[in-house]
């Protein structure tokens, strides 16, 4: 092997959910081949949910990620319920985005400060971290814990909640029980800005990126549950026509599929995504925030996506308490309906992103078909574009600062890997 | 004294139940003080060689690769815990273990001959040794510290394999099968959960596997004799612990 080749190999990422690859060849100071590759078993789900019943989705699709089940659940019964033709407004519609909230709190807490921050500090975990700055790691833990107490009230548990189902709920909340969190919600407000300010002050690369960014799109609200497909780049979409602008793609190296817009290649879903196409729908709070933060309307830099996180994390915080103030328990906790034959398409906003599925019913309400886009296959191209231009600012790093660089860079992606599975080891070779 | 070494391990899975040791946001700092979670890619980059005092192992054995690398893992522990439906009854990824794989294969995957998986999917138990199996989907945190804490003080676990209907009645549950007709697989399911489903007014699905000596067919021909359709039945017993063997028995037995 030639000396003015490098070989960088990473053959199990850490801090990310899931198992995943890089695998980085340079030859004569240019980068050759960048790759991510997603080794995580197979699992089938889109097999074996035919034959299975239309209420069984919400709770089988939950198990694909355990870090985010609750965008599981809302794409599914967002699906069913087109199908049968129940819109679920009001209240029962205000509980999922309550519900979502929670999920958005736990998991976007447990990827900035747990798995993400490390990297800016230069630790090798959040309890490495914690010896030097365990305030901050205790600060976090306690957010995230309060966004997981409102997944225990409303879903049951925090990992795979059991209470979603379509056309509703099982069972609602009282007004009471919501009340009980306004103490901690008002701590985790100023918790999130206090996170923030310390984010702020960390160094990030510098790096900016064009992509075209995809997020679902609602008139009045930051998109959560539901809404329109979106991007900076004229697509303004009913849910129903995914298939029509976007497919999915299989390649050698990841038991994941890609996905693309049709004839125009790759995008990238996530936090930057929603922020870039929907910073007027935070709250004015947020939006503070976010420019105290040193962020404008619009962030092309995937690393200060940690910072965009934090603000979604404080308007999670914001929506949740303007939610439980106007809330009046509802009379039913489900919207009667007819089980039908059809084909029904949900999407909803998952923390790492735009999470959609489609099913096709028989008149039984049995499946028969089934289609799942997670968020992380569709970002798999966008990530191996983002690392190819990290890696050639960086080519002159030595191979371990370059490796932690380019691990630091997917982690940007909050990649979820047993998500995209239906998808990662990092290998550098410099020849 | 050097603190004793833990080993957090994944297969095929969902990463939640490893997820519920991050989840004990209260106790989190305060074990990893008194064990050193040494091998934990999820948390931490570091990778301390083995031998681990503990190992918790996620996910069911689904590749050619993975079957290899239990046996690793098995040779680098000292005590084996499997966490979760997936590790200990192969998860509701084996649902393909009733189906043909290569048209599963075919159905999801543009191009089958880049995929690399195993006819079934199976639990840790059918390949090494495992000293103890901590169930549910997902496992509970506080059996999850009670398990760790039993193993690095040299006792067993106390974990109740009594069924979900004792917790239930001690809640004061109304039973949502006796007063609704719901059907509900608690009266077959170990304890775990504190009667969760049942709590939100809904039937439990089985997420924490059968008791111990479950009467799986009493429960099934009463659900049939209320109205239960057989194919939803099948389906009911096919779930996360599906593969569980008085599940899977009961099953083919209604699948005929």
């Amino acid at each position: 092997m030639p000396d003015d080749t490098r070989v960088l190999d990473v053959d199990y990422l850490a801090r990310v959910e899931g198992e995943g690859n890089m695998k980085v060849r340079i030859r004569d100071g240019k980068a050759e081949i960048v790759e991510f590759g997603i080794f995580e078993p197979p699992r089938f789900y889109e097999a074996f949910l035919r034959g299975r019943r239309f209420s069984d989705a919400p709770d089988i699709t939950a198990r694909i990620c355990g870090i985010c089940p609750v965008a599981y659940q809302m794409s599914s019964v967002n699906a069913m319920e087109r199908i049968f033709g129940i819109p679920v407004e009001g209240p029962l519609r205000e509980l999922r985005r309550l519900l979502y909230c929670g999920e958005w709190i736990e998991s976007h807490v447990l990827h900035a400060a747990m798995l993400h921050l490390p990297d800016f500090l230069g630790y090798e975990s959040a309890i490495h971290m914690a010896a030097d700055h365990r305030e901050t790691v205790e600060l976090a833990l306690r957010l995230k814990k309060i966004g997981n107490d409102l997944m225990v009230l409303l879903g049951g548990r925090e990992i795979h909640p059991i209470n979603v189902r379509v056309g509703g709920w099982y069972k609602v909340p009282t007004k009471r029980e919501l009340e009980a969190k306004l103490d901690d919600l008002e701590w985790a407000r100023e918790a999130s800005l206090q996170f923030l300010d310390l984010l702020a002050g960390v160094p990030m690369p510098q790096i900016e990126q064009s992509f075209e960014y995809v997020s679902l799109s609602h008139p009045d609200e930051y998109p959560l549950a539901d809404g329109r497909i979106v991007s900076n780049r004229g697509i303004d979409i009913d849910v129903a026509e995914f298939n029509d602008v976007f497919e999915e793609i299989h390649v050698e190296r990841s038991n994941a599929l890609q996905s693309r817009v049709r004839e125009r290649g790759p995008y990238h879903v996530g936090p930057l995504a929603r922020y870039n196409l929907n910073f007027e729908k935070l709250t004015p709070g947020a939006q503070r925030a976010a420019y105290d933060a040193g962020l404008r309307e619009e962030c092309f830099n995937p690393f200060q996506s940690i910072l965009v996180r934090t603000v979604e994390t404080l308007y999670a915080v914001e929506e949740a308490i303007r939610i439980i103030d106007a809330y009046e328990q509802p009379a039913e906790p489900v919207v009667p309906y007819d089980v039908t034959a059809g084909e029904g398409h949900g999407a909803s906003e998952a923390p790492r992103g735009l999470l959609y599925h489609r099913y096709l019913l028989d008149d039984g309400g049995y499946i028969l078909d089934a289609q799942i886009a997670p968020p992380t296959a569709q970002n798999q191209l966008t990530i191996e574009d983002d690392l190819r231009a990290v890696l050639e600012r960086n080519i002159d790093l030595p191979d371990d600062e370059l490796q932690w660089r380019l691990e630091q860079s997917i982690r940007n992606y909050d990649p979820c890997i047993s998500c995209a599975t239906h998808f990662l080891r990092l290998e550098i070779d410099r020849g | 004294m050097s603190r004793p070494k833990l080993g957090v391990f994944k297969f095929a899975s969902c990463d939640g139940c490893q997820l519920t040791l991050l989840d004990a946001e209260d106790e989190l700092l305060a074990v990893a003080e008194a064990i050193h979670i040494a091998n934990f890619p999820e948390a931490s980059r570091e990778v301390v060689d083995g031998p681990y005092q503990l190992s918790l192992v996620e996910g069911s054995i689904t590749t050619p690769h993975d079957l290899e690398r239990i046996k690793e893992i098995r040779r680098e522990s000292e005590f084996l815990v499997t966490i979760g439906a997936c590790a200990t009854a192969g998860g509701i990824q084996a649902l393909r273990n009733w189906a043909d794989v290569e048209e599963y294969t075919r159905e999801v995957y543009a191009h089958p001959e880049y995929i690399s998986t195993l006819d079934r999917s199976t639990p840790v138990k059918n390949h090494v040794e495992v000293d103890f199996e901590l169930r549910g989907c997902p496992i509970s945190k506080y059996q999850l510290l009670e398990t760790v804490n039993a193993f690095l003080n040299g006792r067993r676990p106390n974990i109740p394999t009594f069924s979900v209907c004792v917790q239930c009645k001690r809640k004061g549950n109304v039973c949502v099968m006796v007063a609704h007709g719901t059907p509900c697989l608690g009266p077959i399911t170990q304890a775990g959960c504190y009667a969760l489903c049942p709590s939100y007014n809904r039937g439990c699905y089985g997420c924490f596997g059968p008791m111990e000596s479950p009467n799986a067919e009493a429960l099934g021909d009463w659900m049939l004799a209320h109205g239960v359709e057989r194919r939803d039945l099948v389906n009911a017993l096919r779930g996360f612990n599906g593969y569980a063997e008085p599940f899977r028995k009961a099953s083919d037995a209604y699948a005929g």
